[in-house]
């Protein structure tokens, strides 16, 4: 492999759109903000510069728009990676979403495709309140026919973001925007870390995929399962360091198509199964882990399967680190856990 | 199949005229000679006013004196309360900027150049017409006298905030003085004034709705529905379109600007359209009170263009000095609402620079009081936030059971890691950092 460098995970998306564009001259990147001015997370910088206007280039402020166009877009053949700005506008997007882009395919019979990748920011913890920390990846996991990755590295966020987009089906990227700049250990009193420091930082140069529908072990462990993906990753493997918890943590890294073979496995070695998300619980993410480890993993079970969630409120914003499913929810669930 | 004569297809992007560094021409704007438009009666057919989407009602001229039918004529009283509407809201907005790089909020955006837009709106209005504002709009607040105090409360997020901590700094809401919770998600308000105005007529009331938003934010489909319902219902509303030139980075271009006006999008859909100087307060006010009276004498929706411009960026996220050239600002050729209506006042010989002085600082000194005393109630970095349990109220009438499990967890949460905590002195390390 070529040499790697560390990064940003801002960095690392960039890279990717950057190498996808270069490969590709299918691949435009549109949405709002992110020509000239690169992104308002900088997520686009320069790629204006490099490949032009007619392949990097604001649009309307419109998601609806953005997405619909990126529909047609597929259909002539190119491969469009539109952002939206924030996942909490991408509702007025949603029926050319849901009710297009996904059945495409399935109502055409495979004439035509929406091969797009809707890249946009998620998740909290950066005083963004109810309309800039949501995680609203449930609404997209429970639709026919499109993909939901998110990456919680930045060797992952581009190999998920190559592979994302070379993929044929309508994919939506959720970018965990607290970890932008540094991984979060669910400290927030505790000083910001750059990504510098971190091993997961350290991103090869050139095309490289990290496939869809492989779950990563970040930590292997006997004693607990985690099931957790984007910035949970990060807050779940530092309470199980912190509480010298034996903790297997496992990085879904895509939630539609799910490693589910990885899930199995893991969970018939502990036993013990704990799922952690940030979005709100009741009909969340983590309903749909719950009950396929049930069905699957259900003799290999020791103790009840435990979920540790955002409450069922919108997002506050004075009061985001106790809403945040943080260190004490998480390791208050692992003593549950390991008690039985 | 493709005929290899045929030219080749290209894609037009749009592009700002200038960029950062770039010198500013501002000599193909047409701005026309203030006094020059016709004012048609309010319950004219709405084609009448169609010539007026293509043009730009201005009535404060070079000489700084009004002039045109278009001429409200108002008293000095009036012209002078709403020059120190415009002054308190600027100040209001460099003490909110000066307390957010202070750690002491997350979040805040000035509405700088485009006071007009909004405080000669709200003083056109009857004070219980229905206000759906986007969030540059403090300038109604202010006017219609929410408490300076409450609105940096909100601000802080602090345990004063009648809003609970629970919204992004600046999305107000005041039903008290007939305006709606602001949303963070764009457009969406302009449908529901006119649900709001179509309620009125149901009812057979004489409030009318008005609403804003912003050039960029008219892109989104909700801006259309809105467009054809208020035509199709014939429905009392005001819509304020504030075409600022610039979202976040994107120039108004963008949103449709190469091609017409954006007041022209009333004659598409059959309603009163009116482009107006948006840097011209008396302009604002008669346009506005045209429109309201139209509105109220059933004569239905009118949409104004109020042209002006974002003097500064979009919000405290934002460098405008990345994407735009700061002449555009300091040349910007209709001037700022503040300087103009001073000047106006000075011509008519009510005002001075001694008197213009003195208002600036009792406004300044206003705004410090209310960060103040904002300040002993707590502020985002700084602990005394609203009582924790209110994190689970009012997401239902009542709390369903698993809320009230939810509740449970999160107090017990806090009593973990602060065994001191109390929730009815709710004074803790809350904070941390702040975007």
């Amino acid at each position: 492999m070529s040499e790697a460098r560390s990064m940003s995970m801002i960095e690392a998306i960039n890279d990717a759109l950057d190498i996808m564009m270069e490969r590709d001259p299918d691949v435009v990147v549109m949405g709002e903000d992110v020509g000239y001015f690169g992104g308002v997370f900088r997520a686009t910088a320069g790629l204006q510069k490099k490949y032009g206007k007619t392949r990097v280039f604001d649009t309307p402020i419109s998601e609806c728009g953005i997405i619909g166009v990126a529909v047609g877009m597929g259909a002539y053949g190119l491969r469009p990676v539109p952002e939206i700005q924030f996942a909490d506008y991408i509702y007025p997007g949603l029926d050319q979403l849901v009710s297009e882009a996904a059945r495409l395919r399935y109502r055409s019979a495979g004439q035509f495709i929406a091969p797009m990748t809707v890249r946009t920011p998620f998740g909290g913890g950066i005083f963004g309140g109810q309309t800039h920390s949501q995680s609203p990846e449930a609404m997209f996991t429970h639709v026919a026919g499109l993909k939901t990755v998110i990456p919680s590295t930045p060797h992952d966020a581009k190999g998920l973001l190559i592979a994302a987009i070379e993929d044929n089906d309508p994919v939506i990227f959720f970018e965990p925007k607290r970890l932008y700049n540094g991984p979060f250990s669910g400290h927030y009193d505790e000083p910001a870390v750059p990504w510098a420091r971190h091993p997961d930082s350290l991103v090869p140069a050139g095309h490289y995929r990290v496939p869809l529908g492989q779950a990563r072990i970040v930590r292997e462990g006997e004693a607990v399962t985690v099931l957790a993906y984007g910035t949970m990753v990060h807050v779940a493997r530092e309470v199980a360091e912190r509480q010298g918890i034996d903790a297997e943590v496992i990085d879904l890294r895509t939630l539609v198509p799910l490693d589910i073979n990885a899930i199995v496995k893991s969970v018939n070695k502990t036993g013990k199964c704990l799922i952690v998300h940030e979005a709100t619980r009741t009909g969340g993410f983590g309903a749909e882990l719950s009950a396929l480890v049930q069905e699957r993993c259900f003799h290999a079970l020791e103790a009840p399967i435990e979920r540790v969630t955002g409450f069922d409120t919108p997002y506050p914003h004075s009061l985001e680190w106790a809403y945040f499913p943080g260190p004490v929810r998480i390791g208050e669930a692992f003593d549950r856990l390991l008690s039985v | 199949m493709t005929d290899g004569n045929l030219p080749k297809l290209t894609l037009h992007v749009p592009e700002p005229r200038y960029r950062p560094g770039d010198v500013v021409d501002y000599s193909s704007l047409a701005i026309p000679l203030a006094g020059a438009q016709p004012r048609p009666d309010e319950t004219c057919a709405a084609d009448v006013t169609h010539p007026l989407c293509l043009d730009m009602i201005r009535v404060l001229g070079d000489d700084d004196r009004a002039h045109g039918p278009w001429n409200p004529g108002l008293d000095t009283a009036t012209l002078i309360r709403m020059l120190r509407l415009m002054a308190l809201t600027r100040a209001f907005d460099g003490r909110m900027v000066r307390a957010q790089r202070q750690g002491k909020t997350s979040f805040y955006m000035k509405c700088s150049g485009e006071e007009a837009t909004s405080i000669a709106t709200a003083m056109a209005l009857a004070s219980d017409d229905m206000v759906f504002p986007s969030y540059r709009q403090q300038g109604i607040f202010i006017t219609r006298g929410t408490p300076m105090t409450e609105m940096v409360n909100q601000i802080f997020s602090n345990r004063a905030d009648t809003l609970k901590g629970r919204q992004l700094p600046i999305m107000y809401s005041a039903r008290d003085q007939s305006i709606f919770s602001i949303s963070g998600n764009l457009a969406t308000q302009y449908p529901q004034a006119v649900g709001w105005a179509m309620a009125s007529a149901i009812k057979g009331d004489s409030r009318i709705a008005t609403a804003f938003l912003g050039e960029g934010s008219s892109a989104e489909g909700d801006f259309h529905s809105a467009m054809t319902f208020a035509a199709v219902y014939n429905a009392p509303v005001v819509f304020n379109l504030v075409n600022n030139q610039w979202a976040i980075s994107s120039f108004s271009g963008f949103a449709g600007s190469e091609r017409t006006t954006f007041a022209a999008r009333a004659i598409g859909y059959g309603i009163a359209g009116l482009r107006i100087d948006g840097n011209d307060p008396l302009a604002v006010f008669a346009a506005v009170r045209w429109a309201a009276d139209r509105a109220r004498a059933n004569a239905g929706p009118t949409l104004i263009e109020h042209f002006t411009y974002r003097a500064e960026g979009h919000s405290t996220s934002d460098d405008p000095g990345q994407y735009r050239s700061t002449a555009e600002g300091t040349e910007w050729p209709l001037g700022d609402p503040v300087n103009r209506l001073m000047r106006h006042l000075i011509a008519l010989g009510v005002w001075d620079a001694d008197k213009h002085a003195a208002m600036d600082a009792e406004v300044d000194t206003e705004v410090r009081a209310a960060v103040r005393a904002a300040e002993a109630n707590g502020t985002l970095g700084q602990g005394l936030h609203h009582p924790f349990r209110t994190m689970f109220e009012d997401v239902y009438e009542t709390l369903p059971w698993h809320l009230v499990e939810q509740s449970e967890q999160a107090i017990h949460e806090r009593r973990v890691k602060w065994p001191e905590w109390s929730d009815d002195a709710d004074v803790d390390a809350q904070g941390g950092e702040a975007t």
